[in-house]
């Protein structure tokens, strides 16, 4: 079971997660403190460590439009966050795979701050409302990447694979 | 059953006779662009290697691009070590797309790269960009990608596991009226896409409107159809591409386009005429919140930006600067202008478009991204509002998440900031 601890809604853009003023920051070890920056409060909250490993975003459609910053994802990944929402933008969700960022794709999902969510292989149900809402699947693609842990860790054994064949 | 251009391209780039949509595929990439995030890809790049006992080799140096324009020059101390420390990755590694803070070839990377004519029609390009989506325009598959992902590109020169994309074909007729262009259409149409109706989509353009468009114009487009959530958008090369190409970036080597078959599979097709199109204006604070500027003509305004890789071109500067000649920056209004590359920059010096901004009290910046993303200059006050011929408008976007900004043409903005307020250039201006 995880809480929710932030609710957005529709085309939350990569310069909300993490503001392009802070782009000069790249570092997976030093991006999680910028996490939301300009919701203080949230902001507040993950830096003081208030929010559980696990905890859940919750948004609507196209999380993760507009740039391809990787920094908006590995600053959620710094705080073991899980992103639940309707659906996301393609190179967030690349990015998420490629990095090890828990997201969950569950169209019309709904819920509010406080919801206990439990995420299946099949849905989330909401157990504050009884609510169910059966996941999009990763597209395909991807697969292989998640099952090796993420992209670093694929491509290595891809290097390791093609210099041992002496191509 | 036909292939679209996407489809095309990705056979070819794979090995294989044919693909379609949902394949997944490996392309080998022509084209390999970052910009300073090269900082976080060298960090990724060295990651791969890391306890392999194998020395990092980028798969061909020949193939990789790295442009400085997000912050240049360097707003602070951070961003200078990370531009030095790919200065001196690039020295070592031999990667001569090099294109370092310079008033001759230095510039915005989805400038630079056309002008130099790394970009081929049928060629695969990525980028560490979302807005690598521009360069569909010469009639290339290119795609945005995170910085994890370029280092996989780097060290085994083929984008991993990539879905084939269904397409989109958007048909545009008609003849722009004066005051109207590229961005009034493009901004049109991700109106009625939304900002996700074009997700894991490419958008292929064409149409008589297209057909009699400079490559100037088809970047615009395909820049932004990434704001409709598009993995890309395409112009099938065309005798204005060969013409860009060999008289503009002097590319000389034979080039290869390829085309849609006529039987090929859409997603979906959409008509758009651009007759009756009249200047259009994205509101604060998604790109998709587009009204005609009939709706929003009026509002004040304290900054105008001109330039960015959407409409920093030379067309555009003489667009506005034709407009400005002899005439003033209002009152309250702060107006920059951000020539797209060095090279543009000499153009509009030896044209005199320079020249009409300075006089008319507006600042000519340095090429580069500028105040687009918030990171460097040109950052909003609370409660204040630009007009830029940019291409996001999302909440904190200009430095500050209590400012607006409105995207528009560069007519646009040029007729706004000699009234301080959205003014239609239709209307006394042109």
């Amino acid at each position: 079971m995880a809480t929710v601890v932030l609710k957005l809604g529709d085309d939350i853009s990569t310069d909300v997660i993490y503001p392009g003023r802070y782009m000069a920051t790249v570092l997976p070890t030093e991006t999680p403190q910028f996490a939301f920056a300009d919701y203080t409060e949230f902001n507040e909250k993950l830096r003081s460590q208030q929010v559980a490993a696990g905890s859940v975003i919750l948004a609507g459609r196209n999380f993760g439009c507009g740039s391809s910053r990787e920094q908006a994802v590995s600053t959620l990944k710094g705080h073991e966050l899980t992103i639940v929402a309707g659906d996301f933008a393609r190179i967030f969700l690349q990015n998420a795979i490629n990095l090890g960022l828990r997201v969950v794709a569950a169209p019309g999902v709904r819920g509010t701050v406080g919801d206990e969510l439990e995420i299946t292989g099949e849905a989330v149900i909401n157990r504050s409302t009884g609510e169910r809402f059966p996941l999009q699947q990763i597209p395909r693609a991807r697969q292989a990447i998640m099952d090796a842990g993420g992209l670093i860790s694929y491509t290595r054994r891809r290097v390791l694979e093609q210099r041992s064949k002496g191509t | 059953m036909g292939m679209t251009v996407v489809e095309k391209i990705l056979a070819r780039a794979a090995g294989l006779s044919r693909v379609q949509a949902g394949d997944v595929v490996e392309p080998a990439v022509d084209l390999a662009m970052s910009h300073e995030n090269a900082a976080l890809v060298v960090n990724q790049f060295f990651e791969v290697f890391k306890g392999t006992g194998l020395e990092p080799v980028i798969w061909d140096p020949s193939r990789v691009a790295i442009i400085f324009d997000h912050r240049v020059p360097a707003e602070s101390a951070k961003t200078a070590g990370n531009q030095k420390k790919v200065r001196e990755f690039v020295g070592r590694h031999m990667i001569r797309k090099f294109h370092d803070i310079r008033g001759d070839v230095g510039g915005i990377c989805h400038q630079i790269l056309p002008e130099n004519g790394y970009v081929r029609p049928g060629s695969v390009v990525v980028g560490t960009d979302s807005h690598t989506t521009s360069h569909g325009a010469l009639g290339a598959f290119a795609f945005g990608i995170g910085a994890t992902e370029m280092a996989s590109v780097w060290s085994l020169g083929v984008a991993v596991n990539i879905e084939v994309p269904r397409t989109i074909k958007v048909n545009v007729t008609g003849q722009f009226r004066k005051g109207v262009g590229p961005k009034d259409l493009i901004l049109r149409l991700i109106g009625l896409l939304t900002a996700q109706g074009a997700n894991f989509k490419v958008i292929e353009f064409h149409g008589e409107a297209i057909a009699q468009m400079s490559t100037s114009g088809r970047l615009v487009l395909c820049n932004m159809s990434v704001e409709a959530g598009a993995t890309s958008g395409i112009v099938p090369a065309d005798g204005e591409t060969t013409r860009y190409l060999r008289e503009e970036a002097h590319v000389t080597d034979p080039l290869h386009p390829v085309l849609p078959d006529p039987d090929a599979v859409y997603d979906q097709v959409l008509a758009l005429d651009v007759t009756d199109l009249g200047p259009q204006i994205a509101c604060p604070h998604t790109v998709d919140n587009v009204k005609g500027i009939e709706m929003v003509a009026g509002t004040k305004i304290h900054q105008v930006v001109i330039g960015s890789c959407t409409n920093g071109r030379l067309d555009d500067l003489e667009t506005a600067a034709r407009i400005m000649d002899g005439k003033k920056v209002a009152d309250g209004v702060r107006m920059l202008v951000f020539p797209a590359s060095g090279r543009i920059y000499s153009q509009a010096l030896e044209r005199g478009y320079v020249a009409s901004f300075v006089k008319a009290g507006a600042v000519v910046m340095n090429p580069g991204c500028g105040p687009c993303l918030g990171v460097h200059e040109g950052a909003l006050g609370d409660g204040e509002v630009a007009l830029s011929t940019t291409n996001r408008n999302f909440k904190g976007r200009m430095g500050n998440p209590n400012s607006e900004v409105y995207l528009c043409s560069p007519a646009v903005a040029a007729a706004s900031a000699l009234r301080g307020v959205i003014a239609d250039p239709r209307k006394g201006a042109l």
